[in-house]
């Protein structure tokens, strides 16, 4: 039985929103431009396909539904568990049920903690178990370094060959664009004489692939991450996370972008005491320390949770909605930067001369800001909106910290490191999952900066002027 | 200037109700003090009674906004309301939930922040500004590539992960000083280093980025071209000219927040066990207090209202030609 949270539903809003987007783009050449600077951009074109990667899991993690209970009775009608699953789920079946008892180090055959086993001639030691899958199919724990690197090699193989043929597959349908010979414009590729960076696109391609095809096919195996405090795969809980990390960049933009926009090109556009009133919210909003302000509507919303328990049927839905408000509540706290940008714009655009017409000839207002002003600030919003993503995956960590983040029973990189931090006084330590989920975070957030970087470049008019001139003034030797 | 500066205090005065009716809504309005205290109380204790008894410990038994059965000024005064949130502009911050002043922990707690706050601030703005010129220097080399590839990497790195690698590697490996703690005097200084050294590195990334972008908007202007026609060297070129224009764009995000420096680092101080101000914060979400929590957001907001003057007044420091009005 299919469940639609309400983050998924808007999950696929914005995917929606997006593609829409593109298909409004391609039709009008003045605004493909700009994306296709961005399309040059090698740094830009490198994090995308990393993005991709991420975006994918988060979307097959937004798919949920119930499974249903196998009855006995045929004739019974279809009856459905409580627990919540996605389709990630079910596709890593095997990472999700095959829990050791609990902490194992990554590729570990052995347990992290002592345990008295009782010896089969009636002695009892203290020692470290096997584990019940992690290198559970090796007789002898010395083969475990062979055993692993044969793995690999053969997934590296697996790799290479996908990616042979999604190199193929790629530069044949890019040559087709061009009008070119496949084997020809390989050739122009290999030496980077084609506009769209496809050498550094499919170097990243080949990395992911490298690195995920041998990391994905050892998990039946071993426990690539490790295993934490429940003993549960770390290399899952890190994949789990990536929903929880785009889901809260994702929604918390679309909760202040139509905020920010409306009262920034409002507050800019009629000036005069809309835009006093609009200064007053936003000087009030920010005057609030942003962590505090997200600190007393978290736990408020908690008090509320526990008193109105009848609400919430099932611990995801609860999670959820949860996840959902912390979005709406870092969007409403967040919109004020793009309002003041938007405004200082509007200012500036409704005195210019075509504005100046439009009013003239007594166009209406709405008609002037969605004709003349929006499309002229739309670059702004982009910028701001994609700037902004990374920051706010970086912030879910740290309010999950604080304890005002995503509800305890998801999966998050903020709680995987809350909980990998308490297990920092070990000897040795435990430190798999604390560096699974920084690796995990980093890869984003470095992406998306990178990405947001070159969108910045492509669709910023100042950026231009300030490179060619940067070129002309090249220091004097 | 003193005409402006009072007209900014009294705009000050609406934005601070603001604020205060905000947190008030928050807290009174949207959860009735029975829910806080059921929450206080925990699942198992709760009881007509006991929720009672809990109100009236606390000073929520009174009316919300207006007390229909008490005496002239009082139907205004003995309620929540005033007594929460109006008193807050008195600076009278009332009572923590385990019956503490709470006005009398800020000011022993601020100056631990300060300790943390104030070198962190000053060596950060001093580093990222001299990277941010030294990449201005090298526009257009390898080294200014790099340096911006470096400081991208580094922006993309959880503070988190500074702090907990920071602490493992120095305190832990190394030694070299306490992993967390706080003592007054001089010894402060041991168990100030690492904190500081942690906020300056985790806002290299950023900061060094952000300050050559606005050194290159500014080395492109006309009158850099004219002083290095008049045959100055690019060194006087950057630190007298450009670095002097450059302050305007630099100040409007550097001087709001030195008021808030007081209320120190939530994650630093919660890590290193500092006994400061963010440390309190933090204690107070956990323990859901929400007498400190409303008190904190409170001065966080009049000290963001300060440092929103002192930026305007910066202005008029570095640049001569601005006056306030």
């Amino acid at each position: 039985m299919p469940v639609v949270l309400w983050t998924d539903a808007l999950i696929f809003v914005v995917v929606g929103a997006v593609i829409a987007y593109v298909l409004y783009v391609r039709q009008r050449e003045h605004l493909a431009v700009p994306w296709r600077r961005v399309a040059r951009s090698a740094a830009g074109m490198c994090a995308a396909v990393i993005l991709a990667f991420y975006i994918g899991v988060a979307l097959l993690d937004s798919l949920h539904f119930r499974p249903s209970i196998e009855s006995k009775d045929p004739k019974a009608a279809a009856a459905y568990s409580v627990e919540v699953r996605s389709v990630l789920d079910t596709l890593l079946a095997d990472l999700r049920t095959r829990n050791e008892k609990t902490y194992s180090a990554p590729f570990a055959t052995r347990s992290f903690q002592r345990e008295t086993i009782e010896l089969p001639d009636g002695k009892v030691a203290r020692e470290y178990p096997r584990l019940r899958y992690g290198g559970a199919h090796l007789k002898d724990e010395a083969a475990r370094g062979w055993d692993i690197g044969v793995r690999v090699l053969r997934g590296v193989g697996i790799a290479v060959v996908a990616w042979a043929i999604l190199a193929t597959v790629l530069l044949a349908w890019a040559a087709r664009r061009t009008g070119r010979g496949t084997g020809e414009f390989a050739q122009a590729v290999w030496r980077g004489e084609v506009e769209v960076p496809w050498r550094a696109i499919l170097v990243a391609a080949a990395l992911l692939l490298v690195v995920l095809v041998p990391a994905f096919s050892l998990t039946p195996w071993y426990h690539v991450l490790g295993t934490d405090k429940v003993g549960q795969d770390v290399f899952y809980l890190a994949l789990k996370g990536i929903r929880t990390a785009l889901v809260i960049g994702a929604l918390t933009t679309l909760v202040l972008l139509p905020l920010g926009v409306l009262l920034g090109i409002t507050a800019g556009y009629f000036k005069g005491w809309v835009d006093d009133v609009i200064q007053y919210v936003y000087t009030t909003l920010n005057s609030i320390p942003g962590v505090l302000l997200i600190a007393a509507s978290v736990l408020l919303m908690q008090v509320y949770v526990e008193t109105h328990p009848e609400i919430f049927p099932t611990q995801a839905q609860r999670a959820d909605l949860r996840l959902l408000f912390l979005c709406i509540i870092l969007g409403l706290t967040e919109w004020t930067g793009l309002a003041r940008l938007l405004r200082g714009e509007s200012l500036k655009l409704r005195e210019l001369e075509y504005v100046q017409a439009a009013r003239a000839f007594g166009v209406p207002s709405w008609r002037i800001i969605t004709r003349h002003i929006l499309p002229n600030v739309m670059h702004i919003v982009l910028i701001t909106s994609v700037m902004g993503f990374s920051g706010l995956v970086l912030a879910e960590a740290v309010l999950s910290y604080v304890g005002v983040g995503v509800d305890p029973s998801m999966n998050s990189f903020g709680l995987m490191i809350n909980a990998a931090r308490l297990e920092m006084a070990r000897e040795p330590m435990v430190w798999w999952s604390l560096a699974a989920a920084f690796a995990f975070m980093f890869v984003l957030v470095l992406a998306a900066n990178l990405f947001a970087d070159s969108v910045r470049d492509a669709f910023d008019p100042r950026t231009h002027v300030g490179l060619r001139l940067g070129r002309l003034l090249r220091k004097p030797a | 200037m003193i005409g402006y500066v009072v007209r900014r205090l009294l705009y000050a005065i609406p934005i601070l109700i603001g604020v205060n009716l905000l947190t008030f809504a928050l807290f009174f309005v949207v959860n009735t003090p029975d829910d806080m205290a059921r929450l206080a109380l925990g699942a198992k204790r709760v009881t007509p009674e006991a929720i009672e008894r809990w109100k009236q410990e606390q000073g929520y038994d009174r009316p919300l906004v207006w007390n229909a059965d008490a005496e002239g000024t009082k139907k205004a005064t003995d309620t929540v309301f005033w007594q929460k949130s109006v008193r807050l502009f008195a600076f009278d911050f009332g009572l923590s939930q385990d019956k503490r002043d709470i006005g009398r922990e800020i000011f022993t707690r601020m100056w631990p922040s300060l300790a943390v706050a104030l070198p962190m601030f000053v060596i950060g703005l001093a580093v990222n500004v001299t990277f941010a010129l030294l990449m201005a220097f090298f526009r257009a080399t390898y080294l200014d590539f790099w340096g911006v590839v470096l400081c991208v990497a580094m922006m993309s790195i959880s503070t988190l992960f500074y702090i907990i690698g920071g602490q493992y590697l120095v305190s832990k490996l190394w030694n070299l000083v306490p992993i967390s703690g706080y003592a007054g005097g001089i010894d402060a200084f041991k168990f100030v280093l690492l904190p500081v050294a942690i906020g300056v590195i985790s806002g290299i990334g950023s900061g060094a980025r952000l300050y050559r972008t606005l050194f290159l908007d500014e080395i492109n202007k006309d009158y850099v071209r004219t002083a290095r026609a008049k045959g100055l060297s690019e060194t006087v070129v950057l630190f007298r000219h450009v670095l002097k224009n450059a302050m305007i764009p630099i100040l409007t995000g550097v001087v709001v927040v030195i008021p808030a420096l007081f209320l120190g680092s939530l994650l630093l101080e919660s890590f290193f066990g500092i006994p400061g101000l963010g440390s309190y914060t933090i204690e107070a979400i956990d323990a859901q207090d929400f007498a400190i929590v409303r008190v904190m957001v409170f001065v966080g907001s009049a000290l963001y209202i300060v440092g929103l003057l002192l930026t305007d007044i910066s202005y008029t420091v570095v640049d001569p030609r601005i006056r306030l009005e």
